[in-house]
């Protein structure tokens, strides 16, 4: 689908609402009110059926798709997916992408200013939860007049959220698509987050959270964390190939500058995102993936934690993923299927690591094509070649046989 | 195409079963399942190609190799499991047969006949068979362990599988008269003992 990728969603318009209505999260305390930031593509139809909800994960945030104006060659996220013509096509789908709470791209997120207290909430704001998410971003398709997603959609952490809808709200949405995702982190990812997290609240700068109020920014933890991370989001191979042992020069220079151009990457990645993205969303974001274990509630039983869901599912995982690598998305699939869901599993053969859910690889996108399709033929949202259709042919390829073995 | 061992497997599995369809390839056998007898179920493919058309074909796929074994499945999770034209390919026969019948309450499976007078003939001349049903070179071909209808027998009471039917096919009919040697097409349907 080369020349397709190409077309966009074009300029992007960030919306914005706001809920009174307090959130009382898993965590136990109460958001009086939030602000939500969302953007939307494509139009929403008649019977209001075609909906699609866009997950974030940890670093992600509303804009999925197309451009601002100011920078046009600044695309959303997962512009590679979601736009006319693309496996999420905005000609059929009213799609929605939202800033999670806690997040640090508009909606009311730790570095927003607490109105009870006329300051940033900083260390004050309360932990949340995908079930808290699941529920806010509920409260944000009512106010759209969105009864019934036809999908929810979201990779790594935001597999998770597209998970936590089918349970949370069973009746309200058709398909979730869970990409590189799992149904709870495994323990060597729980570390992983911890030391992103402990790089974050021993620099100096981060002053227990309440940073904001120092005009300070914990810039070296944040880059710490992301450069781990990020060296965990891409697979060895990859990071062989792309920078092997080159040196920046031609000899070693035996002391501690930046030498190997792996070093040189990762550092520049990591002052990136740490000029741009909040820490005390960081913590927030991985304490969430953490948390995260529906079967937590049945005893460890998933099969039993999923029977709540109406929803068909499409999981994918990515071969080269070892940060949450098939066997994860594996044991969401064996429960799916013990407690008799509708699911379909494709294990995508692409080099890149964790990051493949970003990136272009023909055959997933030609999946996750395939699978909108079957949901736009549901909703009545455009046109394909039904299953019925294809039963039909299959049919009358059997009655055809009988006929010439009768004669 | 010509099915007429996808009529045959239509016609034992009853109506709303739960079917597990091993090797599944583009679906079709499940796709016209469902519309007719409305079955629930997977298919379990391996190939990318085959799990594409699946999806397409509005099937629900699940990426495996069945090589691998069935452990994403419970014990008697479904009704009828199929093997299809897929046995000759396996490195594990044994193994999956077993499996089958872990899962499923019946297994079906159909193979490709080596006993088939034709592949006789070949090798009788000194050649490996080509044929409709065996298409390959002995070069380029999946095929690892192929069998005869006797032999497939032998492996069932190996296994404590109680054959309830066996049918030999060859051009779209039943063959009734040495079937070992004028079929092509070995389609048996069995349980466990």
């Amino acid at each position: 689908m080369g020349e397709m990728n190409s077309r966009s969603v074009g300029v992007a318009t960030p919306q914005r609402a706001g809920f009174l209505e307090p959130l009382i999260l898993k965590a136990g305390k109460t958001l009086a009110s939030y602000e939500l930031v969302y953007e939307t593509y494509g139009e929403l139809d008649a019977d209001r059926s075609n909906a699609v909800l866009v997950c974030h994960a940890l670093s992600g945030s509303h804009h999925v798709a197309g451009y601002y104006p100011d920078e046009p060659n600044k695309l959303g996220w997962w512009d590679n997916m979601v736009g006319p013509g693309k496996p999420i096509d905005t000609e059929r789908f009213f799609v929605v992408g939202v800033n999670n709470i806690g997040g640090c791209h508009g909606s009311t997120g730790p570095g927003s200013v607490d109105r009870a207290t006329g300051q940033p909430y900083g260390a004050s704001f309360p932990l949340v939860t995908v079930e808290d998410w699941v529920a806010s971003q509920a409260r944000l398709m009512d106010r759209l007049g969105i009864r019934t997603l036809a999908a929810a959609i979201g990779g790594s952490l935001g597999g998770m959220q597209a998970m936590q809808w089918t349970l949370s709200f069973p009746e309200r949405i058709r398909h979730a698509i869970v990409v590189a995702a799992a149904s709870r982190l495994s323990t060597q990812n729980i570390a992983f987050n911890d030391v992103a997290r402990q790089a974050i609240v021993t620099d100096p700068d981060f002053h227990g959270g309440n940073f904001y109020a120092h005009k300070a920014i914990p810039a070296r933890g944040l880059r710490l964390a992301r450069m781990l991370g990020h060296i965990t989001y891409l697979s060895e191979d990859l990071l062989m190939e792309k920078f092997g042992r080159v040196l920046k020069r031609d000899e070693y220079g035996f002391n501690y500058d930046v030498e190997f151009e792996i070093e040189s990457y990762l550092r520049y990645q990591g002052d990136k995102f740490a000029q741009v993205f909040d820490a005390n969303t960081y913590l927030l974001m991985t304490k969430a993936l953490d948390y995260f274990d529906p079967a937590k509630e049945t005893g460890g039983d998933l099969a039993r934690a999923l029977s709540a869901a109406k929803a068909g599912f499409l999981v994918a995982s990515f071969k080269s993923d070892w940060r949450f690598p098939p066997e994860r998305s594996r044991e969401l699939v064996t429960a799916l299927v013990a407690s008799r869901k509708a699911v379909t599993y494709a294990e995508i053969d692409a080099p890149h690591g964790h990051d493949a859910f970003l990136l272009d690889n023909r055959h997933y996108h030609e999946l996750v094509a395939a699978y909108m399709d079957n949901v736009a033929a549901e909703i009545d949202a455009g046109p394909r070649r039904s299953p019925l259709a294809v039963a039909q042919t299959v049919l009358e390829e059997m009655r055809g046989y009988r006929k010439t073995e009768g004669e | 195409m010509q099915r007429f061992d996808f009529q045959l497997i239509a016609s034992w599995i009853a109506p709303g079963s739960r079917v597990l369809d091993l090797g599944c390839g583009d679906g079709v056998l499940l796709a016209g399942l469902a519309a007719t007898q409305g079955v629930q179920g997977y298919g379990v493919e391996i190939d990318d190609t085959g799990v594409l058309a699946s999806v397409k074909n509005g099937v629900n796929v699940i990426q495996r190799d069945l090589e691998a074994g069935l452990s994403i499945f419970e014990d008697g999770a479904f009704d009828f499991v199929i093997l299809s034209q897929t046995l000759q390919a396996m490195r594990n026969v044994e193994g999956v047969l077993r499996e089958m019948l872990r899962v499923g309450r019946e297994g079906i499976v159909t193979f490709p006949n080596f006993g088939y007078w034709r592949h006789r003939l070949d090798v009788l001349q000194g050649y490996m068979p080509v044929s409709k049903t065996l298409p390959h070179s002995w070069y380029d071909t999946p095929n690892i362990h192929l069998c005869t209808v006797k032999d497939f027998r032998d492996l069932c009471r190996k296994i404590d599988a109680n054959i309830l039917d066996e049918r030999v096919i060859h051009a779209g009919r039943q063959v009734t008269v040495l079937p070992n040697l004028r079929g092509s097409l070995g389609v048996f349907r069995f349980r466990r003992a």
